[in-house]
């Protein structure tokens, strides 16, 4: 099986690159995602190699993407539809929630919407303000859209295939921080072979607290783990991948072992999905739990200016900080 | 400036000059057939273009019909909703002509994006009246085909439709299926107050830049809800087109002739690969808003009167007996067809079953979800704990 190291962004590329070359009616359409190949360069190249019909630089209207991709849905295309930064994507909440989420459940399954929004999200870069926020909630509580995320190049490249493939509309968070990120990418992998896209999986083995994440907060806690396994506790890392509908058998099973669980976000927290699955943990394990369940995420304040972003966004102290008050409760 | 009149006033001073001329009094209003039903042979558009219609009199003795059903059975689904059988109705009063004119120019192949109150334009694509019902008596949300009727599902949120149009269109045109007299086009139907909507305006840019094969044709039916058209625009709807470079056209949407030709030539000229263009059907809605709304209380008793005059089913019918190509019987004939269609369609609504409790957990996704799943076993519990119980 032929391995090619790449980063996130390298590997999302790869993935719609060949979701373009399987499927004739994959488009993708976006702002400045064709010349110039996305403001992250994401989409790079695939004009040039597939045309202005397949990837289409749209006018500057975040409503005007979603809603017309809308109609080339019922038309039998499959869109691919990029939001140039998590913080532009309010213009097109309407009709991601009323248009896009409910087509199919209004029509009594007579319409399908097959359309991916990716969109890349959270934090860590330095930006500029509406560049660097995390609007996974919003999406994760609209019946009829699917939420799903990727922490790393081998889920980039997998995933995004899969989501296109699928026939459910789906918000793809893309964690921006991670784009450069380099790791293994198995790249001949039959799609049908490969880990579901509806599923969580257990990003680092451990047995005394289970640390659960998504997106770009995996690789804190990865991090933390590393750190925490020199003062001699192993921490179970979880990587959720998949939002809306949360996956949580492995996280129940494995804080039925390890009877502490911390979930962290770069969200805010109240009503957040650390909230959520805070409260699913209590249902499932409530006899397990030596700790109630803790959240490390950013604060319940509009994001910060960049020059103080590192103190808003969870870090592997904040983590360990964490880690450290579930043992002492 | 009175209600109804074409031009749009702002501050009491008129910011179209217009003048008068010949039997259409107003050269900014196509009109073929005039509130006296007298003919008019062609008009020539503001870029040229001959508007005629060239009808057999059965053909247009099968418009009148059209009108005349399509208004009784929007009565009968006020009276439903009087009667407590429907939660709500969105009459199409007044607009027949509007609706049933656009709604038979569309060719087979085209595809319509409705608001909430083409019921006239669903008529004509050949939908079972009853279906809309079921969106507004609460047992549906929509129940056709989309795709077998080549009219999408109702939209209710104000304008979202007119992408979903344009992007359709843009699929017409990556499909290729432009330029030929058996090319596809598509009509997008909104009112006036959607043209102050965000996505109509982002529609009308899409639209334009990929030249997609698509008409806008917006109802002017004077009001938004309560909101009078000037809170809407300073100037008339269809010279909005101009500034999104394509042409718009203003249409009397009470003439159902007029409205068929101006509807058919734009749609034709979509389907060979022109590009979209802008339809003002202007017109008025006669009734309330919806059955909820209450217009005593924003308009004027001689306001309506005025309309009245102008009503479109009056004025085929008097083109039809002046020119001798119908007479009592037919009108009879017709009119007995609505009562029986209309008789039918509150049988058939009476008998209409609520669904299932259990059925609002379908169809959320195409791929299911185990959280829908888990919640549907749950509740499927839940109702079972009652069975054998006094409840």
């Amino acid at each position: 099986m032929a391995t090619e190291t790449l980063t996130l962004g390298k590997a999302l590329n790869a993935g719609m690159r060949k979701a373009l070359e399987n499927d004739p009616k994959v488009v993708i359409m976006g702002e400045d995602v064709g010349k110039l190949g996305g403001v992250f360069r994401i989409t790079d190249g695939l004009q040039k190699d597939f045309g202005d019909q397949r990837v289409i630089d749209t006018p500057l209207a975040e409503s005007g993407i979603i809603g017309t991709a809308v109609g080339l849905a019922i038309r039998g295309y499959r869109p691919v539809c990029e939001i140039q930064f998590d913080g532009f994507v309010y213009p097109a909440y309407d009709q991601i929630v009323s248009q896009v989420a409910k087509m199919h459940y209004r029509s009594r399954g007579k319409l399908k919407i097959p359309m991916v929004i990716r969109i890349p999200f959270g934090g860590g870069i330095g930006a500029v303000e509406h560049h660097s926020e995390s609007p996974e909630a919003y999406f994760s509580h609209t019946p009829g859209l699917k939420v799903a995320t990727c922490a790393n190049p081998q889920d980039a490249y997998v995933m995004i295939q899969q989501a296109i493939a699928s026939d459910d509309p789906i918000v793809f968070l893309e964690p921006k921080r991670r784009y450069w990120e380099k790791g293994p990418v198995e790249v001949d992998q039959p799609l049908p072979e490969a880990y579901p896209l509806q599923a969580a999986r257990v990003a680092r083995p451990g047995t005394d607290a289970t640390l659960i994440a998504y997106g770009p907060m995996v690789r804190t806690c990865l991090d933390a783990a590393t750190a925490a396994a020199e003062d001699g506790r192993e921490l179970e890392v979880i990587d959720l991948r998949t939002l809306a509908p949360l996956d949580l058998g492995q996280v129940y099973e494995s804080v039925r072992r390890t009877g502490r669980a911390i979930v962290v976000h770069e969200a805010p927290s109240n009503i957040g999905l650390g909230a959520e699955v805070a409260a699913r943990i209590t249902e499932e394990c409530f006899y397990s739990l030596e700790s109630p369940v803790l959240r490390v995420t950013g604060y319940d304040i509009p994001y910060p200016a960049s020059r103080v972003e590192e103190e808003y966004l969870p870090d592997l102290d904040r983590v360990l900080d964490a880690v450290d008050r579930t043992f002492g409760w | 400036m009175a209600k109804g009149d074409p031009g749009v006033s702002t501050r009491g001073r008129r910011a179209v000059p217009r003048s008068r001329k010949g039997a259409t009094g107003d050269p900014e209003l196509v009109q073929l057939l005039t509130p006296e039903g007298e003919r008019i042979e062609s008009v020539t558009g503001p870029d040229g273009t001959e508007y005629r219609v060239d009808f057999t009199d059965e053909e247009y003795r099968s418009f009148y019909r059209d009108l005349v059903l399509v208004r009784k059975l929007d009565a009968e689904a006020t009276a439903l909703q009087r009667q407590g059988e429907l939660g709500l109705w969105a009459s199409l009063l007044g607009q027949e002509a509007a609706q049933v004119g656009s709604g038979r120019a569309l060719r087979t192949q085209d595809m319509a994006f409705p608001t909430y109150r083409e019921h006239g334009v669903l008529y004509c694509r050949g939908i079972d009246p009853i279906m809309p019902l079921g969106l507004f008596r609460g047992v549906d949300q929509g129940g056709w085909d989309p795709n077998e009727f080549k009219f999408n599902m109702y939209t209710i949120v104000i304008g979202a439709q007119t992408l979903h149009a344009t992007g359709y269109a843009m699929g017409i045109t990556m499909d290729g299926k432009t330029g030929t007299d058996e090319g596809e086009a598509v009509i997008a139907y909104f009112g006036d107050g959607a043209t102050s909507q965000g996505d109509v305006n982002e529609a009308f840019v899409w639209a334009s830049v990929f030249n997609a094969p698509m008409v806008f044709f917006c109802q002017n039916n004077q009001y938004a809800i309560s909101e009078p058209l000037e809170r809407q625009t300073r100037i008339p709807l269809y010279r909005r087109a101009a500034g999104f470079g394509f042409p718009g056209i203003r249409v009397d949407g009470n003439d159902v002739l007029a409205s068929y030709a101006v509807t058919r030539h734009a749609l034709d000229n979509a389907r060979h690969g022109q590009g979209p263009s802008l339809i003002e059907a202007y017109t008025y809605r006669m009734g309330a808003h919806t059955t909820s709304d209450d217009p005593t209380r924003y308009r004027i008793a001689s306001e309506v009167e005025a309309w009245q005059a102008k009503d479109p089913i009056a004025r085929m019918k008097t083109f039809l007996i002046k020119q001798k190509i119908a007479g009592d019987d037919f009108f009879a004939e017709v009119d007995e067809q609505a009562k029986r269609e209309s008789v039918h369609l509150r049988e058939r609504v009476l008998e209409m079953p609520n669904p299932e409790p259990n059925s609002m957990f379908d169809h959320v996704y195409p791929n299911g979800s185990p959280l829908v799943d888990q919640q549907r076993a749950q509740f499927t519990q839940y109702l079972e704990s009652f069975e054998g119980s006094a409840h």
